[in-house]
């Protein structure tokens, strides 16, 4: 039996359907769509990389192909002194964050600002290139964009690397990776409140803040504190260690897991980490058998318990 | 189920889909609440099995999310739709084959997404977590031939109307296919920053909006008239319901992103929308209760019966909470706290599941032709479902009023962790009785395919006596 005898009704469905589908995507992907990237937006998809999840590069999330953001003091070209700058690395083979791909996801002005003074579209993924976010005052407003250091300055992405030290060397990109492999964002949200919060987690971010950054794990179920500015409240190091091994030793009441599993197996001097020894250690301690905790191992510069802290500590 | 995959058409018996449903979605049941209440020990004690990625809490939970949703609710949904679309038509299911190979990809598919996401492949956007490759599975292997399936069936009825079940399961396999097509577009065409973000949550609002609330409505629709026997009270309410849930249910997703900085005129048309989804919730209540007249003993007497009404009157408190928890003025206080947690398993785990349940235990004793093994059992399962849910709701939604006084009045957040402690561990507890009742559910229904009283030809389950 033919549906004739429902004509009206799929055709008042297909209308119902559709104006609602037209308002809530439509409308607003054409909004969203008009907003430009602020100097935020573009220093976080550019020390991300290109996705923070499953990717073809990295498709079991190892934190494979991802950009390394560095401190420099020095010019890698000329080796002149210059003011500390924040600069992006993407060796050969990293693929370029969406901003650098797609221009127009930064929106208008900052897209022609990125193409025109920074040469955005010279680089190439199989040369890499070392990026920096620069602001402009054009006409009397703040106009931020991304400069391609390679183009402009001839920075060479081994040559930059060469001039960070190793505490200089922020591996963000494959720390995005940890924290949403390990779950981080299914109790620490990245998105304070815009009704409040903004005491104790700081201020709630602004419309053009994620334009290019994928994904934004901003997080639903806050189990735990924002983590949005945590790189302001606490910039240890030696904190996030310990508190990343065993939340217990910094905060005794926390209900944060291990992830002293971040470690692998050989720590920062090449020793193999005893995992059982330490466990055995750490449990005559919360027993009362012991004054001192063990000491936490120092993770490997390669470990992913480092990008995870570099990650962590660079939320500021 | 096997040996049906490359069986003829006329050699498969009519039926046998909804039974390898029915069965795969109560296993399913079993493990995803098994994964919840693990989970929710390690809320509890943090260190209570620790040192393993692969058993670490950030990997499980979402694993949990998804097995009870794609495994448990929607299987069961297909194995309803298997069975009452044919039934309401007057005739068989259009494709066996179809039905059988649907079930067998299923599971293979929810399998392999399921492992890879518990090993942290992610695509790192909750609800839809799963690598591109698996929605894609989940668009082409699994939705697609179920509405397949379910519109030629309709098509090919012998009744002369529709009732409003199958506008409800038509509808509904038609919309799911858009909303994950749209929904998981973030990953396929690499869209960034507020857009992804908006999708995101537009797919978690509307794969419970359009898929999980309609069908689990639609199932009772169709339980409650068959086992009371009472017609329908009314098909205009059901057309109100039917209507309003295309045009108001489908529209208030920013309303899960109400302090993200999204377009101020997007948030409020969601919240006045999002207030507006109490109109299908109040035809639907009012409905199926005023079905219920003169038949309440079966509140009481009858299994199916007993979980059905109390998955509708669960829909009162459920809709009172999502029409305005998502406004301004309340959403500033339990925005991300656990009062969302509660309010999220009152809709899965206390309204839907509860119709579902009803759905599960009437169809395997119809198809497979035998009565149930246990109603003691039965009851058991109910009243584990039950007491277990409401430990976990009250218990998550006290912990939630908690969480919000300390976001807004920006205590320590460690005081906050201490003052939830004792209500984690009621959540553990209340997790752990539902999933012990739904071990014993799992094997009422084993021995009732064994050894359950076969029903005579042209009886209806219901209208034998419990033997046990």
């Amino acid at each position: 039996m033919a549906f004739r005898e429902y004509k009206i009704g799929s055709r008042m469905f297909g209308l119902a359907f559709g104006t609602s589908m037209f308002i809530t995507l439509y409308m607003p992907a054409v909004d969203i769509q008009n907003v430009s990237a602020t100097s935020i937006a573009m220093d976080r998809q550019l020390s991300f990389g290109r996705v923070g999840g499953f990717s073809y590069e990295d498709p079991f999330l190892q934190g494979w192909a991802k950009p390394i953001t560095v401190q420099i003091n020095q010019d890698p070209k000329t080796g002149a002194t210059i003011e500390s700058t924040r600069a992006f690395v993407y060796e050969k083979g990293v693929p370029f964050p969406n901003g650098i791909r797609h221009p127009r996801i930064l929106g208008k002005v900052p897209a022609a600002a990125s193409e025109s003074k920074g040469r955005i579209n010279e680089a190439s993924e199989d040369q890499g290139a070392v990026f920096i976010v620069r602001e402009e005052v054009d006409g009397g407003v703040m106009v931020p964009y991304i400069e391609n250091a390679t183009a402009t300055r001839g920075w060479l992405p081994s040559a930059t690397l060469a001039k960070a030290s190793e505490s200089q060397r922020l591996h963000v990109g494959k720390g995005k990776i940890m924290f949403v492999r390990e779950g981080c964002w299914w109790c620490h949200t990245l998105l304070p409140e815009q009704t409040q919060d903004w005491q104790y987690f700081g201020a709630p971010p602004m419309l053009g803040d994620f334009n290019g950054e994928s994904p934004t794990a901003f997080g639903s179920d806050r189990k735990a504190p924002d983590l949005t500015h945590v790189g302001s409240r606490n910039s240890s190091r030696e904190w996030m260690m310990m508190h990343f091994f065993n939340p217990r030793l910094v905060q005794s009441h926390s209900i944060m897991p291990r992830y002293d599993y971040l470690w692998g197996e050989k720590d920062a001097n090449g020793n193999t980490i005893d995992y059982d020894g330490w466990r055995a250690a750490y449990t005559a301690y919360a027993d009362g058998k012991s004054i001192y905790p063990p000491e936490v191992p120092v993770p490997a510069a390669d470990s992913e318990a480092r990008a995870l802290i570099d990650f962590v500590l660079n939320l500021k | 189920m096997f040996k049906y995959l490359f069986a003829k058409a006329e050699d498969i018996p009519a039926g046998s889909a909804a039974i390898y449903f029915g069965y795969s979605s109560i296993i399913w049941f079993v493990i995803g609440t098994g994964l919840g209440s693990f989970n929710a020990a390690k809320l509890a004690f943090p260190d209570f099995v620790t040192g393993s990625e692969i058993l670490s809490f950030g990997h499980m939970r979402q694993v949990h999310v998804l097995a009870v949703i794609l495994g448990w609710i929607s299987m069961a949904f297909a194995m309803a739709m298997m069975y009452i679309t044919p039934a309401l038509g007057n005739t068989k299911l259009w494709s066996e084959k179809l039905g059988v190979w649907n079930c067998f990809i299923w599971n293979i598919g929810l399998s392999l997404g399921l492992f890879l996401l518990w090993l942290g492949v992610s695509s790192g956007r909750e609800y839809s977590d799963m690598p591109f490759f698996i929605d894609v599975v989940v668009i082409l292997g699994i939705l697609t031939p179920l509405c397949v399936n379910v519109f030629m069936t309709i098509k090919t009825r012998r009744t002369q109307g529709i009732y409003t079940t199958n506008w409800f399961f038509g509808a509904a396999t038609f919309m799911v296919i858009i909303v994950f097509s749209v929904g998981n577009s973030p990953e396929f065409f690499q869209l960034t920053g507020l857009t992804e973000a908006y999708l995101t949550w537009w797919f978690a609002h509307n794969v419970l909006g359009l898929w999980i609330t309609p069908v689990a409505a639609a199932i009772s629709y169709y339980v409650v008239p068959k086992v009371t026997g009472n017609p329908l009270y009314s098909h205009r309410i059901g057309h109100l319901h039917f209507w309003s849930v295309v045009v108001f249910y489908s529209t208030p997703a920013a309303h899960h992103l109400m302090s993200a900085p999204l377009p101020e005129w997007l948030k409020s048309f969601a919240s006045v929308e999002g207030v507006l989804i109490l109109v299908p919730a109040i035809a639907f209540v009012s409905n199926l209760l005023l079905t219920m007249t003169g038949k309440w003993r079966m509140f009481v007497e009858n299994i199916e019966i007993k979980f059905t009404i109390t998955g509708v009157l669960m829909a009162i408190p459920l809709n009172m909470q999502g029409g305005f928890q998502q406004t301004r003025a309340i959403n500033w206080y339990i925005h991300g706290t656990g009062w969302i947690v509660a309010h999220a398993h009152l809709a899965l785990l206390g309204f839907s599941t509860f119709l579902e349940a009803a759905a599960v235990y009437y169809g395997l004793q119809t198809l497979l032709r035998r009565k149930l093994y246990s109603l003691g059992l039965a009851n058991f399962h109910f009243w584990m479902l039950l007491v277990g849910f409401t430990t976990y709701w009250v218990s998550m939604t006290i912990a939630g009023l908690i969480q919000g006084a300390g976001k807004i009045y920006e205590v320590p957040y460690i005081d906050v962790v201490i003052a939830e402690h004792p209500y984690m561990i009621a959540r553990w507890v209340g997790g752990t009785m539902v999933f012990l009742g739904n071990c014993v559910w799992l094997y009422n229904m084993y021995m009732t395919a064994r050894v359950g009283t076969a029903i005579p030809a042209g009886r209806l389950p219901h209208e034998l006596a419990y033997e046990r």
